[in-house]
């Protein structure tokens, strides 16, 4: 399909077999075990042996001082086609539009993509010590409460500048705890009520408890590969409509307050040839309900400004009438590093696909993911957005 | 305003001392070009020279237009609070031992957004005034004060962590013999400083500040002479766990240089007090202060070196006596590496010719003992690592920071600067 | 030797061992506190006796302690040779290293002025004072030491020192009592408990500082900063005062000690 916008649409290329490794809060093991587990998984969900994946993409934090080059001779993986992406929260997305490029120009049949991280009882600690020269020089040393602060600040002044109350993210956070009691994976597994959730613990002011990720440990993983050749491993498949990619957006704004989707909005759906409205699901990048509204925002779901109307005038569920973060998202799924930005994706393929491990959002056929990522200093400065459609769009 | 201090109380003996721990360390070398800065408690930021960008963080290069001119130039301290947050869990142990913190988002009439700490004082959304300063790990941070003055704003837990003020603090002055001595007996006696010690050699011979010395309330005398390594031991056994601030103004000065002199005798002197003198001290007080760098409200927290500019570049007619100095100077740095981690700051104080019996002789400018107190005591309330005191000086640093190969070349003109 | 010095040597051993004889010490422990004479700053000035510790069975010499000392031949209890002084320049044998050691075993007398002393802080002792201890005491014997003892060495830091603004103030002999004692008694040296073997204040005498001007110009030899002078018999002790053999040296820190007949008093 050519779209509109005059990019190339992304005809015959599929992404499959979604991949989650169960986290867990604290692992001893190594992030190259967990994306080992991720590919082997895919491996067997796909009905694949591993010499036939001939393309890897790889996301992760904690490699060092391996990166994917490392990854290929230590899983005995011989290749044609190897990318790193560090993107944290967009590596997702950008994975799958890389790989789609890859698989539809024919240097790759079948792309393993791939995040994983390890986290050990220290190792946050050591990645924001590390995470960035700017984070060393300007943000870290006042007071060290990495992304944790960094989002506070956005978020104070996204309430002060919109009229944005807790009571708008609380109902976020809570919708997607309803959604992961269904979902196996979930490090959260208990309900959470407006109540719990406006009392918990400040962790850095005006975020609490409730609007933080629990780092740990996991991996996600899918395949990209060619519509016929998923065919023939009788594979489900979802087809992609359309993606974006922005860094570095806006670098003038004083606090970010929006990210790259609102400079790429227009043409990102003009390619999708469809509309916000006619998506059934949105899977938004949430390490704080903050960023998910302005992913809400951005997206066009709703005006600047009023994301927090829009949430008050929708149920978030799956079942609900606007199905976000239909897992749980990471709020309440768990952050496992760059798997974190995989997680809405894997997701949105199970939706569209029907192999949904928790809830299923009824009729799904068109779903949108968005994945920011990537504080290296005081904002996110990767977007990235992509709209998937399963068979029945 | 902000709940003033209260004198500590004195310490538990059943508890163990807190062992200092550190804000981060890490820095690009471009960063260290804003401490440099903050050391001297100037606000600077990086100018791109071709478009006029101002940038922060510290890059390689300016955003606007990729040129890598990119200089450390004065910065308007103006801001306005954007965004803030109070920091209630962190990852860092010395913040994790010192919430909640606040810190905000300040954009800057500068005409960049920077994060910083911020005073408990300032109110949201405010206007600030931003101060450069270094750390408990000497590295430069900023830090957004009240626009105006407030009460007790010294005291603010977050500001003391920056700074080195003496109240409450107990200080030994090496040498209360001398009028700088006195003066800063006086000086930090005001401030509010717990203790002054103040070291006396050679008790036996009379000096002429004595009777003022003793009626300064809080001056303790001790017997302390740098040139004798016991008398050094033995005050840091009596004292040395409580000296929070260590200021040592002892200074061995004589006309004359190499060639102008026959002897070694008045060098050996020199070096007796200006270099293994300091040396001696380091040797008997560093370790305590090193290891009581987070002791509490008086905790260690400054050495502070004064010396004679001329110890930056010699001035041949005190030639000799400047190689002196230039060599504690030298030491100095020494220490600020042995002391990292401690959250001691080594603080260097440059003054021009004092006025005293020595420089007698020397046309004015001259820094009076007092001029030189006040400066030191403001120095330490504003946590300034270097300290420059008199027009003589002033223009001295200007020159050398200009470029100080030319500088020495001025020195050594038969007519001087 | 002849029989009879042997005996003589025999009878002093003897006398050590029982007590006949007693060994006093009149001398200072260096110790970097002991005030040394202060000079206008502009001129060279006396080092302070300093120590810094080179081992003590650490790291640095795991079985041996040992220091190494610092000084000026003038500090402490110290021994002042001719070349110390302007007129004493171009005499032979002028230094330590060269001095006769003969000179450094001899008797001695010791004249009492500590009374004096204590009345007068710049108690100047005369040729009169001298005679008059000789007329209780018998004539000073050619070759003897001269101990003017005055009981300084009881007093201490800025009491010994004893510092104005005008400068020190501490007793001292007059210049003609020098010139009597090395013209008329032809004595080997003249010793004091103060700083030095002049006056505090002998700078404004004529000529300055004549014990040091008359005594060096003469070829004689100067103690000085002595104590325990009060445990001497106004005569018939022995002084024993060896300095270091220091190549040209014009003095030297020393241990001055005394060989006393009998008790306490002097008497046997």
């Amino acid at each position: 399909m050519a779209a509109a916008s005059g990019r190339k649409g992304y005809d015959g290329v599929v992404a499959a077999a979604p991949v989650t490794i169960p986290y867990e809060r604290y692992s001893p093991e190594a992030a190259h075990w967990w994306i080992a587990r991720a590919l082997a998984d895919l491996v067997r969900g796909a009905g694949i042996k591993p010499a036939d994946i001939d393309g890897l993409a790889v996301s992760s934090f904690t490699l060092h001082p391996d990166t994917a080059v490392g990854l290929t001779q230590h899983l005995g993986l011989t290749l044609r086609w190897l990318d790193h992406v560090p993107m944290g929260g967009a590596s997702g997305i950008v994975a799958l539009r890389r790989a789609a490029r890859a698989v539809q120009a024919g240097d790759a049949d079948i792309v393993a993509c791939v995040a994983g991280d390890a986290n050990h009882v220290d190792s946050f600690r050591r990645m924001l010590s590390s995470f960035s020269r700017f984070a060393q020089d300007g943000s870290y040393p006042y007071g060290s409460g990495g992304p944790n602060a960094t989002f506070a600040l956005m978020t104070d002044r996204y309430m002060k500048e919109y009229g944005v109350s807790r009571e708008d993210f609380g109902k976020i956070c809570i919708a997607q705890r309803d959604n992961a009691l269904a979902f196996p994976y979930a490090l959260m597994k208990k309900p959470l009520t407006l109540d719990e959730y406006m009392n918990a613990r400040p962790v850095s002011d005006p975020i609490h408890l409730f609007d933080c990720v629990m780092p740990c440990a996991g991996a996600e993983a899918f395949l990209v590969t060619r519509e016929e050749i998923a065919r023939d491993l009788g594979l489900r498949t979802v087809r992609i409509l359309s993606t974006m990619e922005r860094h570095n957006a806006y670098p003038d704004d004083p606090v970010q307050l929006r990210g790259g989707w609102a400079l790429d909005k227009d043409e990102f759906w003009t390619m999708a040839g469809t509309a916000p409205g006619r998506a059934d699901f949105l899977q938004t990048y949430d390490d704080y309900p903050v960023i998910s509204m302005m992913q809400m925002e951005d997206l066009g779901f709703c005006a600047k400004g009023e994301a927090a109307e829009f949430v008050r005038s929708h149920s978030l569920t799956a079942e609900g009438t606007f199905p976000h973060n239909t897992s749980g998202g990471q709020l309440s799924v768990g952050q496992a590093g760059a798997a974190g930005g995989f997680l809405g994706l894997v997701e949105a393929i199970r939706q569209l696909a029907g192999m949904s491990l928790g809830k299923q959002v009824a009729n799904a056929t068109i779903g949108v993911v968005s994945g920011f990522g990537m504080v290296n200093y005081d904002r996110g400065i990767c977007s990235a957005a992509a709209v998937l459609a399963g068979d029945g769009a | 305003m902000t709940e003033p201090l209260d004198r500590p109380r004195r310490k538990d003996p059943q508890k163990r001392t807190v062992s200092p721990t550190l804000p981060p360390a890490s820095r690009s070398r471009k960063a260290l070009g804003f401490l440099v800065g903050a050391a001297e408690g100037r606000f600077v930021l990086q100018r791109c020279e071709d478009c006029g960008a101002v940038c922060h963080p510290p890059r390689e290069a300016c955003p606007k237009c990729l040129s890598p001119d990119l200089n450390w130039r004065d910065m308007p301290e103006g801001g306005e609070l954007i965004a803030e947050t109070t920091i209630r869990t962190s990852t860092n142990t010395y913040f994790r031992e010192r919430m909640p913190w606040r810190t905000g988002t300040v954009r800057l009439d500068a005409g960049v957004t920077v994060l910083a700490h911020v005073h408990g004082d300032v109110a949201p959304q405010a206007r600030v005034r931003m101060i450069a300063r270094t750390d408990k790990s000497g590295k430069g941070v900023l830090m957004a004060l009240p626009e105006k003055e407030t009460e007790n704003m010294a005291d603010d837990r977050q500001l003391r962590e920056l700074t080195c003020d003496p109240k409450h603090r107990r200080v030994l002055i090496t040498d209360g013999r001398s009028a700088t001595g006195l003066a800063l007996a006086k000086a930090l006696s005001q401030a509010g400083a717990a203790i002054v010690f103040a070291g006396i050699a050679e008790d036996w011979r009379p000096w002429r500040g004595q009777q003022s010395l003793s009626e300064i309330a809080n001056v303790e005398t001790m017997a302390l002479d740098l040139t004798d390594t016991d008398s050094v031991r033995e005050l840091a056994g009596e004292i040395g766990g409580k000296v929070d601030i260590l200021i040592n103004n002892a200074e061995y000065v004589r006309p004359g240089g190499a060639m102008t002199r026959s002897d070694i005798v008045t060098a050996r002197e020199e070096m007796e007090t200006n270099y293994f003198g300091p040396l001696r001290l380091m040797q008997a007080f560093g370790p305590a202060m090193r290891s009581r760098g987070a002791d509490g409200v008086n905790s260690a927290c400054a050495w502070v070196q004064i010396s004679s500019v001329y110890a930056l570049c010699n001035w041949p007619e005190f030639g000799s006596t400047s190689a002196s100095q230039a060599a504690a100077v030298s030491l100095g740095q020494c220490l600020r590496g042995e002391m990292a981690g401690s959250g001691v700051k080594v603080v260097n104080v440059f003054t021009g010719p004092l006025e005293e019996d020595w420089r007698q002789p020397l046309p004015p400018p001259k820094v009076t003992a007092e001029a030189l107190a006040k400066d030191v005591v403001s120095g330490l309330r504003q946590g300034l690592e270097e300290v420059v005191v008199g027009d003589v000086a002033k223009d001295f640093m200007r020159r050398f920071r200009e470029d100080p190969r030319v500088l020495e070349r001025e020195l050594t003109q038969v007519e001087g600067i | 030797m002849t029989n009879d010095n042997r005996n003589l040597l025999t009878a002093l051993s003897v006398a050590l061992g029982n007590g006949g004889l007693r060994v006093v010490d009149l001398t200072h422990a260096l110790d970097p506190d002991f005030p040394v004479i202060v000079l206008p700053p502009e001129f060279g000035q006396c080092a302070r006796f300093r120590v810094e510790e080179v081992s003590r069975y650490d790291h640095r010499g795991p079985g041996w302690y040992w220091r190494n000392f610092s000084c000026s031949e003038h500090t402490g209890t110290h021994f002042d040779a001719p070349i110390h002084w302007i007129s004493g320049r171009d005499l032979p044998d002028a230094t330590v290293d060269a001095i006769p050691v003969d000179a450094f075993v001899r008797p001695v007398a010791v004249i009492d002025c500590s009374k004096e002393a204590a009345a007068d802080e710049d108690f100047l002792m005369t040729p009169d004072f001298v005679q008059q201890w000789e007329g209780e005491n018998g004539a000073i014997a050619p070759g003897s030491w001269v101990l003017m003892r005055t009981d300084w060495s009881k007093r201490k830091g800025a009491e010994y020192i004893n510092l104005r603004e005008d400068g020190a103030h501490s007793p001292g002999p007059a210049p003609d009592a020098v010139r009597y004692l090395v013209e008329e008694r032809d004595i080997v040296g003249f010793g004091t408990e103060t700083v030095g073997t002049d006056a505090g204040q002998a700078a404004h005498l004529s000529p300055p500082y004549p014990a040091h001007y008359i005594l060096h110009g003469a070829g004689r030899y100067g103690l000085q900063c002595l104590a325990n002078l009060d445990q001497l018999p106004p005569t018939g002790a022995m002084l024993i005062c060896p300095p270091l053999k220091i190549r040209h040296g014009s003095g030297s820190p020393l241990r001055v000690l005394a060989l006393v007949a009998g008790g306490k008093d002097g008497r046997a």
